[in-house]
């Protein structure tokens, strides 16, 4: 047996430094694990200062013991190496695990253990945890707003056929890969609104769209046969003209009340609400800010001074103003300057603002990555005899959003997280329920849940966007 | 003796107060290989920056295979897709790979059908001897196979004109000469080539003639031969004595 000093641990007397260390941690953390989820305090018969940090100076003093460099223990030496490198480490780990260990039993009792979810009223919460009864009698209003509960079912099929048809990509073979920016950019996002305004808004609005899509499907398919000389007048003449002699001259329209379609019942987007209205402002808001931010970037750098004086001055206006305030503009003051006759949808209006209020921030998102690559990246293609919109489609565009991709999916998602502040022009998605639900007579004093709740579903959406933007970043990583 | 393919006019440029180029005045005919050298903050680049345009010229006139560059787009296009470039730092585009590099301009500017596209870029990158490398990305390889990369990038587009901007000076010494072999094969082609570079036996290898700049200005221009033989002015007497 060699000598032991207590103060330097050393190899010699590896093991009985070792299994003293075990047994001051183990006493340590078992003193602080029973105080907190059995509320027995074994060390009570000390005074109460020193029996509180009792486990502190005890596992402070096992940690001491176990720092011994070179053991050849594999998780000795990788505890050591990374969390007990000195005494304010060893500190800091064991504030860490006490608190943890402390906050274990009261958020389980109120999430789990003491909380209610049976019976159908206020009554039914009698525990002094969460009353998940509140969030249940109210799931559908949360998720779905004031739309009518025998309608929902619209809802649920345009959305799940909006995520069939979203990735479509991944099954895309080689043949149609080329097609998938075409379809991602142009045709999906009409799609989504075709769904969103026939099957959730159910109004005669179909009748528009239909005709729109039969006119123009009709005549591209036509316009594969026509002579290359005279296309751009086909193409700019003959849907245009189809789709107006379709308007007024079909007879089906009149043959169907206008209101109703086959039992589709007009829903107004004042109605909508919840989470499904969370999903479809901020889905159509990602899709527009996009392409709008791209070209004012674009734009901000551009060598023909209107086109740039027009993109610093809007980017520079909506970067300038609140949100709150562009959404109540947009509710209160813009329909003031239109013709009387001329009417646009309150949802409509607050989508376009939140658009171009969050363009200007991916604006200058993806004008920080155009700054970002080197010159030689414009001279190349330019003396490869590209143009402008060849240079930047084929050449700058793909490098520059590469490098933005974190800057874009941070205001993407502090997009989805501002979409709450359209309650100031009375949508309510889905805080905006949460917060008339807590106001209603029969539920009061539920405000905790409800946010609960919130913060939650909001967690699992920004966290799969923020994953899918890191695995998009792996996906296009090249070596430069 | 024919036309010549690059007429430079009484060319001025400043950038800002600085005078860049003063009064240049030159001349290249077909198949002819032009050295240009002299020290830097001459003028050299800009010079041939200026035969594609990427830099603008404020006075004078550069007339290329008969089109004049002014400020008129088509003009300046159709020439860029006459005029090969290849740059001191490579430049190749490194989100694609090195055969989407060579077929990128072919395809969307001559708009090539992309099968004829890529033979033509696999013949050029056999020529250059990177035709194994085609599915890489640039990044992952050396410097003088991305220089040589970049030389079959270029002359994909079948350009008249080659322009050279210092294309070794980015380049460990011992991959120089790789780059350099590659654009003596192509001057034994017959190319039409300007040439920046501080690379004298090359010049003596290929060049027809040598240009010396300094301060913006022609020094010196002469056959070859005569140039490092018996330089006429004192200026060109001391770069030479200090490269050589």
């Amino acid at each position: 047996m060699n000598k032991i000093n207590l103060l330097k641990p050393d190899l010699n007397n590896l093991y009985t430094y070792m299994y003293s260390a075990y047994f001051l941690i183990f006493i340590s953390i078992l003193d602080v694990f029973l105080n907190a989820f059995f509320s027995i305090n074994i060390t009570s018969f000390l005074p109460s200062f020193i029996s509180f940090v009792l486990p502190l100076i005890l596992g402070l003093i096992g940690l001491h013991f176990l720092r011994i460099e070179f053991t050849g223990i594999k998780n000795l030496d990788l505890l050591n190496k990374h969390i007990n490198t000195n005494n304010f480490n060893a500190f800091l780990t064991l504030i860490i695990v006490f608190v943890i260990i402390k906050s274990i039993p009261p958020i389980l009792s109120w999430f789990i253990i003491d909380a209610n979810i049976s019976g159908d009223t206020k009554d039914a919460c009698t525990g002094t945890g969460a009353c998940w009864t509140y969030i249940k009698i109210w799931l559908r209003r949360f998720v779905y707003g004031m739309y009518p509960n025998d309608e929902q079912w619209r809802i649920n099929l345009s959305f799940i056929s909006l995520l069939g048809l979203g990735s479509i990509g991944y099954f895309a073979t080689e043949k149609f890969k080329k097609y998938l920016t075409l379809y991602y950019v142009i045709i999906y996002p009409f799609i989504a609104f075709l769904f969103i305004f026939f099957f959730i808004s159910g109004g005669p609005v179909f009748f528009e769209f239909s005709y729109g899509i039969i006119a123009f499907a009709g005549s591209i398919i036509v316009g594969f046969f026509i002579p290359k000389k005279i296309k751009i007048w086909y193409f700019l003449s003959i849907p245009i003209i189809l789709y107006i002699s379709l308007k007024y001259f079909f007879f089906y329209e009149e043959s169907i009340d206008l209101g109703k379609l086959d039992g589709f019942n007009w829903v107004e987007t004042g109605a909508w609400g919840g989470l499904s209205l969370t999903f479809i402002v901020s889905f159509f808001c990602l899709i527009f800010c996009f392409p709008v931010g791209m070209f004012l970037a674009l734009g901000r750098r551009s060598g023909l001074p209107t086109v740039r004086f027009i993109s610093i001055g809007f980017i520079e206006f909506w970067r300038g103003v609140p949100l709150i305030t562009v959404l109540f503009m947009s509710s209160v003051m813009f329909p003031m300057f239109l013709p009387e006759d001329f009417f646009m949808d309150k949802l409509v209006r607050v989508i376009i603002a939140i658009s171009l209020f969050e363009a200007a921030y991916v604006a200058e998102v993806i004008r920080g990555g155009l700054q970002a690559l080197p010159r030689g990246q414009y001279d190349a293609a330019k003396s490869l005899g590209m143009g402008y919109w060849k240079m930047h489609i084929l050449v700058i565009l793909p490098q520059a959003l590469k490098l933005v991709i974190p800057g874009i999916a941070n205001t993407f998602l502090a997009l989805v997280k501002d979409t709450p502040l359209i309650f100031v022009v009375g949508l309510l998605e889905l805080v905006g329920m949460l917060n008339l639900a807590k106001t209603n007579p029969e539920w009061l004093g539920f405000a905790m849940e409800g946010y609960v709740f919130a913060a939650i579903i909001f967690w699992i959406i920004c966290y799969a966007m923020s994953k899918y933007s890191y695995n998009l970043e792996l996906k296009y990583k090249t070596e430069r | 003796m024919s036309d010549p393919i690059i007429k430079i006019e009484n060319v001025n440029k400043w950038f800002g107060d600085f005078q860049v180029l003063k009064d240049i005045n030159l001349e290249v005919e077909k198949n002819k290989k032009i050295v240009v050298c002299g020290p830097s903050g001459s003028g050299k680049s800009t010079l041939i920056r200026c035969i594609n345009r990427l830099e603008e010229h404020q006075k004078g006139s550069i007339v290329v295979d008969g089109t004049t560059l002014d400020e008129n787009t088509k003009n300046i296009e159709q020439v860029r897709a006459e005029v090969g470039m290849v740059f001191q730092q490579f430049n190749l585009f490194p989100h694609l790979s090195i055969l989407d590099n060579c077929t990128l301009a072919p395809i969307w500017v001559k708009k090539m059908p992309k099968q004829k596209a890529e033979e033509l870029a696999m013949k050029q990158l056999e020529q250059v001897q990177i035709a194994d490398q085609a599915q890489k990305y640039p990044g992952q390889l050396s410097g003088g196979q991305q220089q040589r990369c970049a030389i079959a990038r270029a002359l994909c587009m079948e350009p008249k004109i080659m322009l050279f901007d210092e294309p070794t000076s980015a380049l460990d010494p011992e991959m120089i000469k790789e780059v350099l072999d590659a654009m003596v094969n192509l001057a034994k082609a017959g190319m039409t080539m300007i040439v920046v570079t501080h690379e004298m036996g090359f010049a003596k290898e290929v060049a027809d003639e040598v240009i010396f700049m300094d301060e913006g200005m022609i020094v010196e221009k002469a056959v070859t031969k005569d140039f490092f033989a018996n330089p006429k002015s004192d200026r060109t007497k001391l770069f030479l004595s200090q490269i050589l």
